[in-house]
């Protein structure tokens, strides 16, 4: 219920300027040259101070991408990107490494704080319970992993998850201390030349999360990325990877937002998740990359490969996405269903709005026997929007009992945008039960009216029939993403109506 | 209170109010019958600022202030409510949710403090008891997979906790059983008070057996072309509206 009053708040502050995370942050940089070539990827594999076997896998990866080419058969739209006109390294410049968030230069504390984000640990689990100034009504603190362009600026709460056993760290940091589980689960899950944007990445990834679950271990708190494009011209290519021991289990959420530039920024992401027997991976995204303007100028080329390798028996991923931001999101965050009762899910809510276009789904692959995949689309167009849900259900002949459902919903506001649905189903085992649903919607008159006869403006009734619409995802976020997601949804469809 | 004066309007210029004049004192109930495609729901509409009615001409004023001109939460705000004939679903919004947030848009309106979470359902179990609803109503979505009495009964639910100058009932008769009806109209009777008027507008004499009208209008070709008290109600039941209307 408060997450609904939040909503109206939200869409009553939309009037004082759309998109309020686009403001820059003036701060001394250090770049790699520009464009892209194998020096670059030597330098940023120097950079980052890396073994020779990585560096190697990087140039193989380079060499691969270059036989590539960039996939056309997404719906979406844009002129051909310029891969030599952009850097591919850009990272704070310090003297000395900062060893404590004290010596992090204060313009980037300022801009976290200004995006909401807490970097700081909050006494309570300092070991100093019950301290005066305890997080507001005992909330859960999260843990924060800040990558500013190329680099993480800033990880909480790392020596109270070792106590558990847990490894949550900046990957380039996992590279030097944990040089075994890195190279061991890197690329098993998304190999370096599985797809145009993710050889790409391997070959230039500059930063991202490491985390890996011990046996057993529940995280006692949630764990975050909180990505952060700031510099012009520059990509950001980040690397996650999650590692979920046999019965561990861990809840994961990103967020993301950029400046506001005319110029499109490339943003080509990859995240591996590997579960073991028993383990669960909750994985939540609320992708607010900058959209670009009304007409569609600027924003943010979002091109992610997300899979999860549920390789244990009975293990269980599942994937949440709200994605409001890019001016073009390219993502299909996938499961791989080896483990025997092995259960995958993904729910889904896509906003575009203004010139945004959206092709996002997903792979279930059912490989063991009895898996389980639960697909909740809600795809809502506004403006000239473009939204196409993709997504492929795939059985093989040894998933016997495997079980599919498939829900593709899509929302119309307007008679200039389009929401387009492309289910693939390849089933090759007879026991196998497939279910896909699909249904287009627009926001009816009458409703609208309905809610302005009690009371609400138009804005409020349009943020409540949408919030209503996506209810089924919203509930599988953590609480408070829920909220921020709820007002991000508003935002997002600001003067999409009257 | 409610002074209508010579209003005409059409739809998609077929004229379907031609003329209409009346007014509704503060403090009193007033019935408007009519056959069908008289104009009854066309005037409720034009009422509560329904978009797709062009007001060709006359005047509608709400406690002195022109409420065409107003935009319908505004109108809504200022305490003009409709009771649907066909109440519109919402999948997905807890009825609860939508209650409480039209309830705080009416009150920021009134300069009343709004109500958090606690004190709406508080609030809310009170009149759902009056109206015999089930507590669960509540956790539904709006009006979805209600019956057709619920609906109804949901209606005069938000009516009760908005609690409106002006409330016009479109057809809140239709599609109620007996025992319904007996509830709804306890659910109007109980709103009662010298600063709360209604517009009831019903096909039959039935409702009007619970809920008994100051005055009783009867609007046919769009235009109030008979007035009288409660017991123009039963005439008309017994000799039908083109006899009444002769």
């Amino acid at each position: 219920m408060v997450a609904v009053t939040e909503t109206i708040e939200a869409v009553q502050s939309v009037a004082e300027g759309g998109y309020k995370w686009g403001f820059e942050t003036d701060i001394e940089m250090e770049f790699a040259p520009k464009g892209l070539n194998e020096d670059i990827v030597r330098f940023i594999s120097a950079k980052k101070n890396e073994p020779a076997w990585l560096l190697e896998w990087r140039l193989k990866a380079f060499a691969h991408w270059k036989t590539m080419v960039e996939p056309e058969w997404p719906a979406v739209n844009y002129p051909k990107i310029d891969y030599q006109d952009a850097y591919y390294y850009a990272a704070p410049k310090y003297k000395v490494a900062p060893k404590s968030l004290d010596e992090v230069d204060p313009e980037l504390l300022r801009t976290y704080a200004k995006l909401g984000i807490p970097l700081r640990e909050q006494a309570i689990l300092a070991g100093v319970e019950g301290a005066g100034d305890s997080p507001a009504e005992g909330r859960m603190p999260i843990a924060v992993d800040a990558v500013f362009d190329s680099v993480s600026v800033s990880t909480s709460y790392k020596e109270r998850l070792a106590k558990d056993g847990i490894i949550f760290c900046p990957i380039s940091e996992a590279v030097q201390e944990h040089p075994e589980l890195v190279r061991q689960y890197l690329g098993s899950v998304v190999p370096p030349g599985d797809n145009y944007f993710a050889a790409l990445n391997s070959a230039v990834f500059t930063d991202g999360s490491f985390v890996y679950i011990p046996k057993g271990v529940k995280c006692p708190m949630e764990l975050s990325t909180y990505f952060r494009i700031n510099a012009k011209s520059t990509g950001q290519f980040e690397r996650t990877l999650i590692i979920a021991d046999a019965g561990s289990k861990v809840s994961y959420l990103e967020g993301c937002t950029a400046p506001m530039r005319d110029e499109n920024q490339l943003h080509a992401a990859v995240v591996e998740l590997v579960l073991m027997d028993d383990a669960t991976i909750k994985y939540s995204t609320v992708q607010n990359w900058y959209p670009g303007d009304a007409e569609g100028r600027g924003g943010i080329y979002n091109f992610v490969t997300k899979r999860a390798a549920c390789r244990g028996a009975r293990s269980k991923v599942s994937w949440t996405q709200v994605e409001t931001g890019s001016a073009i999101t390219w993502k299909y965050p996938s499961c791989i269903l080896l483990g025997d009762d092995s259960v995958g899910e993904f729910y889904s809510v896509a906003i575009t709005n203004n010139r945004q276009q959206a092709d996002t789904g997903t792979k279930m692959w059912h490989i063991g026997a009895r898996t389980k995949s639960t697909i909740v689309s809600k795809g809502i167009s506004a403006g000239r929007g473009q939204n196409t849900y993709r997504g492929l259900v795939k059985i093989s002949p040894k998933a016997v009992g495997a079980r599919n459902f498939t829900q593709c919903d899509s929302l119309l506001i307007g008679d200039e945008c389009g929401a387009h649905t492309v289910p693939y189903i390849e089933n090759r085992c007879m026991t196998a039960k497939v279910e896909h649903e699909a249904t287009t919607s627009r926001i009816a008159e009458d409703q609208l009216f309905y809610c302005r006869q009690r009371g609400l403006t138009q804005e409020e009734a349009v943020g409540l029939i949408v919030n209503g619409f996506c209810r089924e995802v919203l509930k599988e976020l953590p609480m408070e993403f829920a909220v921020e997601a709820q007002k991000l949804l508003a935002i997002s469809l600001e003067g999409s109506v009257g | 209170m409610l002074r209508i004066e010579g209003l005409t309007a059409e739809i998609d210029g077929k004229p379907i109010l031609q003329g209409v004049d009346l007014e509704v004192p503060a403090g009193e109930l007033h019935a408007i019958m009519g056959p069908n495609g008289s104009g009854k729901s066309t005037l409720s509409y034009v009422l509560s600022g329904r978009e797709g009615y062009e007001i060709t001409g006359g005047s509608v004023t709400f406690n002195g202030v022109d409420l065409l001109a107003m935009e319908p939460e505004e109108r809504a705000a200022s305490g003009v409510f409709l009771a649907f004939q066909y109440p519109v679903e919402l999948p997905g919004v807890g009825n609860a949710n939508f209650l409480r947030t039209a309830l705080n848009a009416v009150r920021r309106h009134r300069g009343e403090p709004e109500v958090d979470a606690m004190q709406f359902l508080k609030l809310a179990r009170v009149r759902m008891k009056e109206l015999s609803m089930p507590e669960d109503m509540l956790k539904r979505g709006v009006n979805v997979g209600f019956s057709g009495g619920e609906k109804k009964r949901n209606e005069v639910l938000q009516m009760a906790l908005l609690r409106p100058k002006l409330a016009i009932l479109d057809e809140t008769d239709s599609g109620l059983d007996i025992d319904a009806l007996k509830i709804v109209a306890d659910g109007v009777n109980a709103m009662r008070a010298p600063d709360f008027s209604a517009l009831i507008i019903t096909h039959y004499q039935r409702l009007l057996d619970y809920i008994v009208p100051d005055r009783v209008h009867v609007l046919m070709a769009g235009r109030i072309v008979k007035s009288g008290g409660p017991e123009l109600a039963h005439e008309l039941e017994a000799q039908g509206y083109a006899q009444v209307a002769a």
